[in-house]
Order: structure tokens, then C-alpha cells, then sequence
């Protein structure tokens, strides 16, 4: 466990230096898109410039300049407003949190049940017709159901979902969240239906099954009992990697909806090559993905007793 | 031992295999879906290659009269707001997607195929430090490496290709590397190394042709996971820039605006890339069934 963490630790660490290389390697930084603008660059106000930033410095003292402050809290300044990039990131992380909470609620709450119905009606119309939904699923782009989304809303209720910082109460915050959530976590869903049927099927060709068919188990005990169970074990593993991918799903619907969360403002200050933004967002993102794996991890082993760990 | 002898799978898989017609009678009486599928591709394949002969308008000639044209006999789908002609523009985008996913599937696997291979033959510390690279690029979700590599090369048809293509590298490496892994002990690579062959030879001659059956698995389902990349790129405006035909690039930001005008523009570009990522799948499925017994109900 101890080594799996300090894994864990060297894996952040060598993101953050990727990260950090491929983004100096790309032409242009934010004074040449300043300048770029304004249609003039006077050498002397660029490089003026360059130097406030730091830019002008070798990458290494950058590096070290840049994971310094982060160990200290300090996560430098957005270029774009000049304001603390923690005071940017901050406020946006609840808006995104929750909205990959109801998504991942959303997808477990549909997914599993939907996939075991498969697995016990294997190979007739219902399982069918579900492994057809489910791949279909997997087919639509997010951002695409977004958009669907949206034009079902104008054509039944005439106005769309408009995300607003204050929604008037529990319900309403609910139900402002559950549109994007549902658009979001419908890939997922239709992920962890296949998922759940394969790993149910497996578990219903094992023997202690027989055994509990041949004392007499009715099929409901067997297959929510004994069955569910031992098949929910690999459906766990794999939500730890879903959150990767719900993540790729958010940046796209939180820009569909116009919701102002952490992942659509990674796209912005890309746009705007606002390094630090980048560089802290990127990391944000592995410490929460790196995180959730490791959860996931320890969470197998104890499920599993016969998973252990060694030191 | 040289390469997938589908007619031994096919076999394998209980069918009475006698001519190559009976083949594909087989696969599809056993695998419909996959079937179903692969046809979806044919049309895909079909559209990009003859591009020219089956539309009418050209995709970039703009024309003010048409602008949100709704669709009509005249133009089949609408026109876009500069006027320019919907189903020649889809048409024409199943190019882009096509050279986009044949281009970092090439690329792409090409490194990964390298890496693992190596990796897996010759362990020791390239194999060490090649995984705990791969592990770093993996613990970052796909479209956010996507997204970082597209901004840092800058947005353009090669570019983005040379984005997934870095993508796709860590999943391709690592079932190579197992695949490589297992193969490295079999009876029939000790016998090769008995006879004096040279690591490099047995390498080539004898287990990269073995792990062709786990990477067309592997790679005809990445080409949904390109063509949807592509497009969310696109849509972001960090993949295919205007002119070109990107499908994704049809539905993005400014799309939102035309829900309530010009509700075709959002609905066909979107379906081309659902259908097409969707006939992936399903041969991709079909394919595992078919050459990877374990997973076979």
C-alpha cells in the first residue's frame, strides 16, 4: 500500500513534467497572442513582457518555480485576468463535482440494473435490443446529445435549461444540474450495462452457481444474491476508469449547456495559452483521476479478500 | 504460425467452411450485427472514396441565396449559413474522418506496435521506464491529452492526426507488450533461438505476426474512439479548422444557435458520426467474438 502510494506520487510528479514540456513546445505564447491583436509588437515591450511573466527564463527554473509554488499553495497567476489562478479554479471545481456525481448516480442507477436484466434473459429480443441501445450509446459524441437535448427542450417547453448561479432552492438546483448530468452520463450508463451484462455471464458459468441451482436457490436469490455480487467486483474497477472518461464527457457538456465548471475552462485557457491555467487544471485533473484510481484500488482488495497488496 | 488464418477461426468458431463465399455466408448468419456493421463501413468507405460522383454541390462554394436553406429536393439536407450544401459537405467530411482515423491508426499503432514489442521481448530497464511512461500518459483521460497535444501542435488536419496518433500509442503498446510477454515463453520461439536465429529475427518473423489477432481487436475498436475524438476536437475548435468538411466541426459552439433556426444542421453531421462510430463497434464486436476465444459465449 505504502508503495502503491509512492507509485502513485511519481506518476503526478512525471505528468507534471510532461505536461509542462509539451507546453512550452508550442509556438507562440501569450505575449506573441497579445501582440498578434494588436497588429504591432514593439521587440522591447514584448520581451518587457516575457520577463514579467517569467517566460524569458530557462524551462527547468520555470518547472522548479511553477511546482514550488503548487507544493506551497500558490498556483500563480491566470494571464488572462491577472487575478490568483486559485480564485479562478476554486469556485468552478462544486459546479463540475456535482455535476459528475449525478452523472456517475445516473449511469450506476441505469447501467447496472439494465445490464444484469441482459445477462439473466441472455440471447433473447430484451438482451438484444439492449446490447443494440447500449453500443449506440457508446456511438453518440456528448456533445451531440447535448445539442439533441436542447432542441427537444426548444420543441417541447419552448425555452431551454439556462444554468444560473442561484437556483432557487434544493429542487430547482437539482433539476438544473440533472439535464447536463443525464447527457453526460448516458455514455456511461450504456459503458457499465455492457459491462455488467459480460461480468454477470461469466459469473453464471461457475460452478458454485450450479451448486446453488442444484440446493434449490430460487433464480432470484441466485442471480441478485449469489451472482450480482461477485459480477459487481470488475463493474467497480472499471468506474475508477470511467471517471477518466465522464471527465473527457464534462469538458464538452459543460460547453453545450454553458455551465461555468472547471473542465469547459480547461478548453478556454487552452485557447488562450494561459499556462498557468493549463498546467494547474491538467494537474487538478490527474490529482482527482490518480486519486479516484487508487480509492478504487484499496476498495478492490477489501471486496475482494483474495487481492492482496504486497509491501 | 504466420498471420490470422480467418478461415481457421471461422472453423474454430463451428462453421462448415468450404468456399470463401461460405465464409462470409457464415459470418453473417453468426454474427448479423457485425454484419450489419461492416456494411455501415462499406457505405462509409464508399462515400469518402467517391466523394466527387455522388454529390452535386461542391462543399465549400458558399452562396448567399441559400444560407439556412431548409432541405428540399434542391438541397437534400439544407444549407449551412454561408449556403453551402449540406449533404455534399457530409459527404465530403467522411474524408476527413476517414483520413483522420487511417492516418493516427497508422501512425499511432506503428509506435505502439514498437514500443510493446521491444518492450516485451527485451524487458530489463527500457522495458521499466517505456511502462512507467505509458502509465503517466494513461492516468490522464484520453481527451484531455488530446486536448493539450492538439493546443500545443496548433490546429490543423496533420496536426490532429499526430494528436490521437499520440493517444492511441499507450493502449496499443501495452496488449502488444503482454501479447509479446506470453508469446516470449511458447515452445516454438525457444525452438527458433535453439536453431540460432537472431533475437531480432525471431522477433519479427515470429512474434510480431502472432499478435495480430489481439491488435485488429484492438484496432477496430480504436477507429470509433478516433472518429470521436476527431470530432470532439473539432467541435472545440482545436482539431480539422474551417474550410475543411470536419464533421465535428460543423456542430461546434455556434451550433447551439441554430436549435431553435436550423435544427438539420445539428441533426445530420451528428448522426454521420453516431452511425459511422456505431458500425465500428458493432464489426469491432463481431471480430472479438471471432478471434478471441475466451470472450466467445
Amino acid at each position: 500500500m505504502v508503495r502503491r502510494f509512492g507509485l502513485m506520487l511519481v506518476t503526478l510528479v512525471g505528468i507534471s513534467m510532461l505536461i509542462f514540456v509539451l507546453l512550452r513546445l508550442t509556438p507562440g505564447n501569450i505575449a506573441d497572442i497579445l501582440f498578434d491583436a494588436g497588429g504591432f509588437v514593439d521587440p522591447a515591450d514584448k520581451a518587457r513582457i516575457e520577463k514579467d511573466l517569467g517566460l524569458d527564463r530557462p524551462i527547468p527554473v520555470q518547472y522548479a518555480v511553477w511546482i514550488g509554488g503548487l507544493l506551497k499553495g500558490d498556483l500563480g497567476y491566470s494571464y488572462q485576468t491577472e487575478r490568483p489562478a486559485i480564485e479562478e479554479i476554486a469556485p468552478r471545481i462544486p459546479i463540475t463535482a456535482r455535476l459528475a456525481a449525478l452523472a456517475l448516480t445516473f449511469a450506476v442507477l441505469i447501467g447496472v440494473p439494465l445490464g444484469v436484466l441482459s445477462a439473466v434473459r441472455q440471447d433473447t429480443w430484451l438482451d438484444y435490443t439492449l446490447r443494440v441501445l447500449s453500443l449506440s450509446g457508446l456511438a453518440l459524441p456528448a456533445f451531440w446529445l447535448g445539442l439533441l437535448i436542447l432542441m427537444a427542450f426548444v420543441a417541447w417547453f419552448g425555452t431551454i435549461p439556462i444554468y444560473s448561479s442561484e437556483p432557487s432552492g434544493f429542487w430547482a438546483t437539482l433539476q438544473m444540474y440533472s439535464v447536463p448530468a443525464a447527457a453526460v452520463g448516458f455514455r456511461s450508463s450504456a459503458f457499465l450495462t455492457r459491462l455488467t451484462r459480460s461480468s454477470m455471464l461469466e459469473v453464471l458459468r461457475q460452478d458454485y452457481i450450479r451448486t446453488a441451482r442444484s440446493k434449490g436457490a430460487s433464480e432470484m436469490t441466485i442471480n441478485y444474491y449469489h451472482a450480482l455480487k461477485n459480477a459487481m467486483l470488475p463493474v467497480i474497477t472499471v468506474i475508477g476508469l470511467e471517471a477518466g472518461i465522464l471527465l473527457g464527457g464534462l469538458i464538452v457538456t459543460e460547453t453545450v449547456f454553458n455551465i461555468p465548471g472547471v473542465a469547459r475552462f480547461l478548453v478556454e485557457a487552452v485557447r488562450w495559452r494561459d499556462y498557468p491555467m493549463v498546467q494547474n487544471l491538467v494537474m487538478f485533473i490527474a490529482v482527482v483521476v490518480v486519486t479516484i484510481n487508487f480509492v478504487v484500488d484499496m476498495l478492490y482488495a477489501y471486496l475482494d479478500p483474495r487481492i492482496k497488496y504486497a509491501d | 504460425m504466420s498471420t490470422v488464418d480467418f478461415q481457421a477461426e471461422l472453423s474454430a468458431a463451428g462453421a462448415n467452411v468450404k468456399s470463401r463465399w461460405g465464409a462470409v455466408g457464415f459470418f453473417i448468419r453468426r454474427y448479423p450485427l457485425g454484419a450489419a456493421g461492416a456494411v455501415i463501413m462499406a457505405i462509409f468507405l464508399f462515400a469518402a472514396a467517391f466523394a466527387p460522383f455522388i454529390t452535386i454541390y461542391d462543399p465549400l462554394s458558399t452562396n448567399a441565396t441559400a444560407s439556412l436553406a431548409r432541405p428540399s429536393a434542391a438541397h437534400w439536407l439544407g444549407c449551412d449559413f454561408m449556403g453551402r450544401d449540406l449533404y455534399s459537405r457530409i459527404v465530403y467530411g467522411a474524408r476527413i474522418s476517414l483520413a483522420v482515423a487511417t492516418g493516427s491508426m497508422l501512425l499511432g499503432t506503428s509506435i505502439g506496435i514498437t514500443l510493446g514489442l521491444l518492450s516485451g521481448y527485451l524487458l530489463g530497464w527500457f522495458d521499466l521506464i517505456t511502462q512507467r511512461f505509458l502509465e503517466m500518459m494513461q492516468a490522464l483521460p484520453l481527451l484531455v491529452m488530446a486536448i493539450i497535444m492538439a493546443a500545443a501542435l496548433g490546429p490543423s488536419l496533420q496536426n490532429t492526426i499526430l494528436a490521437i496518433a499520440f493517444v492511441l500509442v499507450p493502449s496499443v503498446a501495452r496488449v502488444i507488450r503482454a501479447t509479446t510477454l506470453s508469446l516470449r515463453e511458447q515452445p516454438f520461439i525457444e525452438a527458433a533461438k535453439a536453431i540460432g536465429m537472431s533475437e531480432r529475427r525471431i522477433m519479427i518473423r515470429h512474434v510480431l505476426p502472432n499478435t495480430l489477432a489481439p491488435f485488429i481487436v484492438l484496432a477496430t475498436a480504436q477507429v470509433g474512439a478516433t472518429i470521436l475524438i476527431e470530432a470532439t476536437l473539432s467541435f472545440l475548435g482545436l482539431g480539422v479548422p474551417e474550410p475543411h468538411p470536419s464533421w465535428g466541426r460543423m456542430l461546434s459552439e455556434s451550433a447551439a444557435e441554430y436549435v431553435h433556426t436550423a435544427p438539420w444542421l445539428v441533426i445530420f453531421p451528428g448522426a454521420a458520426i453516431s452511425i459511422v462510430v456505431f458500425g465500428t463497434n458493432l464489426l469491432g464486436d463481431a471480430l472479438r467474438d471471432l478471434l478471441d476465444p475466451r470472450q466467445r459465449s
